[in-house]
């Protein structure tokens, strides 16, 4: 009994070692594709919200990384001309109504809205999606607008006072949107000389 | 023989299909099929895995002890399901970033499990390659049909976004079926995953009626 017990273990230890290696050979022919593949990926979007023509380096080799106030590491991609920072991008993170939404956001040395996009999400398709420039170009309205323009107590959904127009049927979304932008601007303001400074 | 092989394709795709008949698989068929596109995606990656699995646990057969099969099978199955998404991700990366979150739930199908308990093990390399491939096909033709209802109820359109999955030489496929805005949103939420795939089984077995067939359970092989 043990001796056939010790049988089926091997054959199924072979059987591991096997497609184990077959897997390992195909994460190291595949890996570096698909690093290059993430870095495409990462620069197609970091060009959405910084203008090709505001920067002559390459922001995806020029990325610091700063901690916000929850002390969460954000990582700060660079777009500089002439060797003066003039614009940032990073990643925020909105409450949507299903889950988490990310956000890119692009600011300009002034902290003006270079351009903003929401990367991933989970948002009801046809209701929350809206907020996908793929859909419609609600997010669109973003670029432009700044901490001071319009004041801090507009920068809400028109529900909630403010003066961003929300979807029908759906007001979580845009809400979770609204203020991850809001308080994605707050953190440029509290960090803008370290963000702009030269190394 | 060649009758053999005709019997694998009529089952795989019509007469003993993954999803109408054997009812295996009902995850994807669900969550997948918002889309006739997202649909057929998910459905092509399920048979390509199928079919390289039957094959290699046909081929294999003789050296998988009956007490460890099913982890063996699991193990074929979940090491092809990894090759499928690294290679997708390396070098068909549009197709990846619309399948790409869909490609790790293939292990947990059923289906293909099913066909390596209830075929390859028993059968030659060549049939069991073809019973993968053919019941992938039949489970690709139920998500794609299913995925093509929804979509145009609940959006209004007919193969969205084809070129992203085939290639810009489809996008001819992509059709707008119902003015903008008209769908009825609850069909391609997951309720009406629960809906369309009940009126088509109910269609399914109206047709076996019809053809006199005898009504047989889920699942179960005609005695």
């Amino acid at each position: 009994m043990n001796g056939r017990t010790l049988y089926h273990a091997l054959v199924l230890g072979a059987f591991c070692l096997g497609f184990g290696t077959l897997l390992a050979t195909t994460d190291l022919l595949t890996a570096d594709e698909i690093k290059l593949r993430q870095v495409e990926d990462l620069q197609a979007s970091l060009g959405q919200v910084i203008p090709a023509s505001i920067h002559d380096n390459n922001p995806v080799n020029d990325a610091i990384v700063m901690k916000n106030e929850e002390g969460k590491e954000i990582t700060i991609y660079r777009a500089t001309r002439g060797g003066r920072v003039t614009g940032v991008a990073y990643e925020l993170l909105g409450s949507g109504y299903g889950g988490e939404i990310r956000l890119l956001l692009g600011v300009d040395g002034d902290g003006k809205i270079l351009g903003v996009r929401a990367t991933e999400h989970r948002e009801t398709p046809g209701l929350g999606d809206k907020i996908d420039v793929a859909k419609t170009d609600w997010i669109l309205r973003f670029t432009g607008l700044s901490l001071g323009a319009p004041p801090a107590d507009k920068w809400k959904v028109k529900k909630d006072g403010g003066q961003f127009d929300q979807f029908s049927g759906a007001t979580i979304t845009p809400r979770g949107v609204v203020s991850a932008i809001r308080s994605g601007l707050e953190f440029f303001a509290a960090h803008k000389t370290q963000m702009l400074e030269v190394h | 023989m060649a009758d053999s092989y005709s019997r694998i394709i009529k089952d795989g795709l019509w007469e003993n299909n993954g999803v109408l008949c054997q009812m295996l698989g009902m995850c994807p068929t669900m969550a997948m099929t918002t889309s006739a596109t997202n649909g057929l995606g998910m459905g092509l990656a399920t048979a390509f895995v199928m079919a390289t699995s039957n094959l290699l646990i046909a081929a294999l057969r003789g050296y998988i002890t009956q007490e460890v099969r099913i982890p063996v099978y699991i193990l074929i199955i979940a090491a092809m399901v990894t090759l499928v998404d690294l290679s997708l991700n390396a070098y068909m990366h549009e197709l990846y970033k619309v399948l790409g979150l869909f490609i790790p739930l293939i292990v947990s199908n059923c289906l293909p499990l099913g066909r390596a308990e209830v075929y390859a093990s028993k059968e030659p390399v060549l049939p069991s390659f073809l019973d993968g491939v053919f019941m992938g096909l039949g489970f690709t033709a139920s998500l794609t049909v299913i995925g093509a209802c929804r979509e145009i109820v609940g959006s209004g359109t007919l193969f969205a976004d084809a070129h992203l999955l085939l290639g810009p030489v489809f996008s001819f496929l992509e059709t707008r079926v119902l003015p903008a805005d008209t769908g009825i949103l609850v069909v391609v939420l997951p309720p009406g995953g629960f809906l369309a795939t009940g009126l088509l089984l109910s269609l399914k077995r109206i047709l076996d009626i019809r053809a006199g067939k005898p009504i047989r359970l889920a699942g179960a092989h005609s005695v």
